[in-house]
């Protein structure tokens, strides 16, 4: 593929909010994981919680639209001086000309999980105030960014579980290429509710304390929340010195609903699309930023993939030990911290992995390290067997 | 941007496949409003035809017809799959448990519950280890994956196999988000005018507001009208008409799809 310009980019999770905090974090592998206190959740697990959401009302015009997830969506636009750049790219391209392509796995639903709370006892009737449309439909994201950012270009929400905003590159590569649209606004958000965590635990997959990723001991994902946008655009376009899209791949398991293919067949295959798209040779990645849920299934075969595409010497970590695993937004988060790790020449470690389990062999990083870094590829595996890997690189 | 049409699949109320749906939307025969019938997938393996909700054996049933009278192999071809709710059934079970005391979700509950849930069911199905894109756009979801399974012709100059579908939601979420009907279509595109292709497609985004073209009959209109992913029915009525036929598609609230049907 063509390269494409990632111009700016903003990003808000349980590390903080911004860049610059989100960086900090990470060189000092801190965690932002904590004991489960969300909603009614009596699960023994622990959570990457975004504070102070519950005071933060989305902006008054577009109260329709408040929900959990639209009110970090707005934290997120905010940060970094995101809206204005992209308000500039309005201004340069036309509001027409400017593509919306996000991702969200469960947009608003925990409006919906509190409105059946509170049906009618005599009807059954869900609350007169409950809005489908502009919180629990996938939707909801994709209008709310839309009106928040005045674009009205080409626009739709993919929805593919923890695939999700990675997908969103390739949507915004494709249209661009295509003509449809000069320049996108990619990302998405998710956020917490008790479906994702009940239903994790209901299959085992949620980990007691903070999670652990490819350590000998990991047992399962921490649930997190967060959002993250970038915008994209035409190489020479585009400021000088932006971070640079170079490769997408794509692929499905065709394996299972739930549990990744043991023999990473399809995570494979999406890295060696995204090679092969970039027109890249695996010796060219300095970095891989590993999906790395910290379930027992997903390393294992990740990691087979991993070595069986790179090889054992090229540096791997997972960071949603820092994170939490963001679902649907883990995609953007960490095709962010992978422009984070470009830009700043810092590979990050692996917050709260102890040891790492001897039978998973790349080359894992359990702390961060200082180090050139050009090229990064970051893999994101989804339920359904949905995988899309990015490979970013240096724009100097 | 110009694709080619290999395959139709139509799964609607009194609309029972594409070889029997043709003259009815072509307008050649009178319209029958009836049940959506659902045929049971030929393709899932035991298991799976056992776990697989409605919406998802909707949305195969559309894809297999679709496939089938293309004759492609479904097992190499990319897929675009255009739902606005997906599996609102899943959804609302989930919600309830959610609010009872017990709150014990069904891990297969939680499984099917992800957007991209027929997709990955189709995958498994067809074995089928190509890309696949689930994506939603409210009541333009037919519109918007369209456009991103035509962008994907073109750029990747692959054959990519689009799928739309949704199913009402049970009360109480049918209050909030009325869907009419169930309903799915599908529609295998190509990027160059092979032996299977029966139409040729043009097709533009316009950013600016349209009268989205009707049905010419009541029952059809409000089929189309009742469900997302009916919103393609005037494009297979183009494409079942002798002659083709341009339409325009709502879209996004200002912009639309104008997309020309036409021999190849």
């Amino acid at each position: 593929m063509q390269a494409l310009a990632v111009s700016h980019f903003s990003i808000v999770n349980s590390l903080g909010s911004g860049a610059e905090a989100v960086l900090r974090g990470l060189r000092e592998n801190r965690s932002g994981l904590t004991p489960c206190d969300f909603d009614a959740a009596a699960i023994d697990t622990y959570i990457g919680r975004v504070q102070g959401l519950e005071e933060s009302p989305v902006r008054a015009d577009l109260s329709d639209f408040d929900c959990r997830n639209n009110r970090l969506v707005q934290r997120c636009l905010e940060q970094d001086g995101f809206d204005e750049q992209v308000a500039q790219a309005r201004n340069r391209y036309g509001a027409g000309r400017v593509g919306v392509f996000l991702g969200t796995s469960t947009s608003g639903i925990h409006t919906t999980e509190l409105a059946y709370r509170r049906r009618d006892l005599r009807t059954g009737a869900l609350p007169a105030d409950f809005r489908y449309a502009e919180t629990q439909n996938a939707f909801s994201l994709g209008e709310f960014v839309r009106r928040y950012s005045g674009l009205s270009g080409p626009a739709f929400v993919v929805s593919s579980a923890c695939s999700s905003t990675a997908k969103v590159f390739g949507s915004a590569a494709r249209m661009i290429a295509q003509g449809v649209c000069d320049a996108a606004l990619v990302g998405g958000a998710d956020s917490l509710c008790l479906t994702t965590l009940y239903g994790f635990h209901s299959l085992e997959l949620t980990a007691r304390g903070p999670c652990r990723p490819y350590d000998f001991e990991r047992d399962g994902i921490s649930v997190g929340e967060g959002a993250g946008f970038a915008l994209i655009e035409r190489v020479e376009r585009a400021a000088s010195g932006a971070a640079l899209l170079l490769g997408v791949g794509e692929s499905s398991d065709a394996y299972h609903m739930s549990t990744p293919h043991p023999e990473g067949l399809g995570a494979r295959l999406s890295m060696q699309q995204a090679l092969e798209s970039a027109g890249l040779e695996p010796s060219d990645i300095d970095y891989i930023n590993l999906h790395g849920t910290a379930t027992r299934t997903n390393d294992a075969s990740e990691d087979k993939a991993v070595v069986e595409v790179f090889g054992r010497d090229t540096p791997c970590s997972s960071t949603k030990g820092s994170t939490g695993h963001l679902l649907g937004a883990a995609g953007i988060t960490e095709a962010i911290i992978s422009i984070l790790a470009i830009k700043n020449d810092f590979m990050p470690g692996s917050a709260n992995t102890r040891q790492v389990d001897p039978a998973l062999t790349c080359r894992y990083l359990l702390r961060g390290k200082d180090a050139g870094v050009s090229r990064v590829l970051t893999n994101s595996f989804g339920f359904g067997g949905s995988n899309c890997s990015l490979i970013l690189g240096s724009g100097e | 941007m110009r694709v080619f049409v290999e395959g139709v699949g139509i799964v609607g109320p009194g609309l029972q496949g594409w070889t029997a749906s043709r003259a009815i939307l072509a307008g050649e025969e009178a319209y029958l409003p009836g049940a959506t019938v659902v045929a049971a997938s030929e393709l899932l393996p035991a298991a799976e035809r056992r776990r697989a909700p409605v919406a998802v054996r909707l949305a195969l049933a559309a894809g297999e017809e679709a496939f089938r009278s293309a004759g492609r192999d479904a097992g190499s071809t990319a897929t675009v799959f255009a739902s606005s709710s997906a599996d609102g059934d899943t959804v609302h079970h989930l919600c309830e448990t959610l609010a009872s005391a017990a709150r014990d979700v069904s891990p297969t509950r939680f499984h099917n519950s992800v957007h991209n849930a027929a997709a990955g069911y189709w995958s498994i199905a067809t074995r089928c280890m190509k890309p696949s894109t689930s994506l939603g756009c409210y009541d333009a979801s037919f519109a918007a994956g369209l456009l991103e399974a035509v962008v994907q012709v073109r750029t990747g100059g692959v054959p990519v196999g689009l799928i739309t579908y949704d199913q009402p939601y049970p009360e109480p979420l049918h209050s909030a988000r009325p869907i009419a009907t169930s309903f799915g279509a599908a529609l295998v595109l190509a990027p160059v005018a092979g032996e299977r292709a029966i139409a040729a497609l043009e097709i533009e985004f316009v950013p600016s507001p349209v009268r989205a073209t009707p049905m010419q009959d009541a029952g059809l209109e409000a089929v189309r009208l009742g469900n997302s992913a009916a919103r393609a029915l005037p494009l297979l009525a183009a494409l079942a008409a002798k002659g083709g036929g341009s339409v325009a598609i709502d879209y996004l609230s200002g912009a639309h799809l104008r997309v020309a049907a036409g021999e190849c």
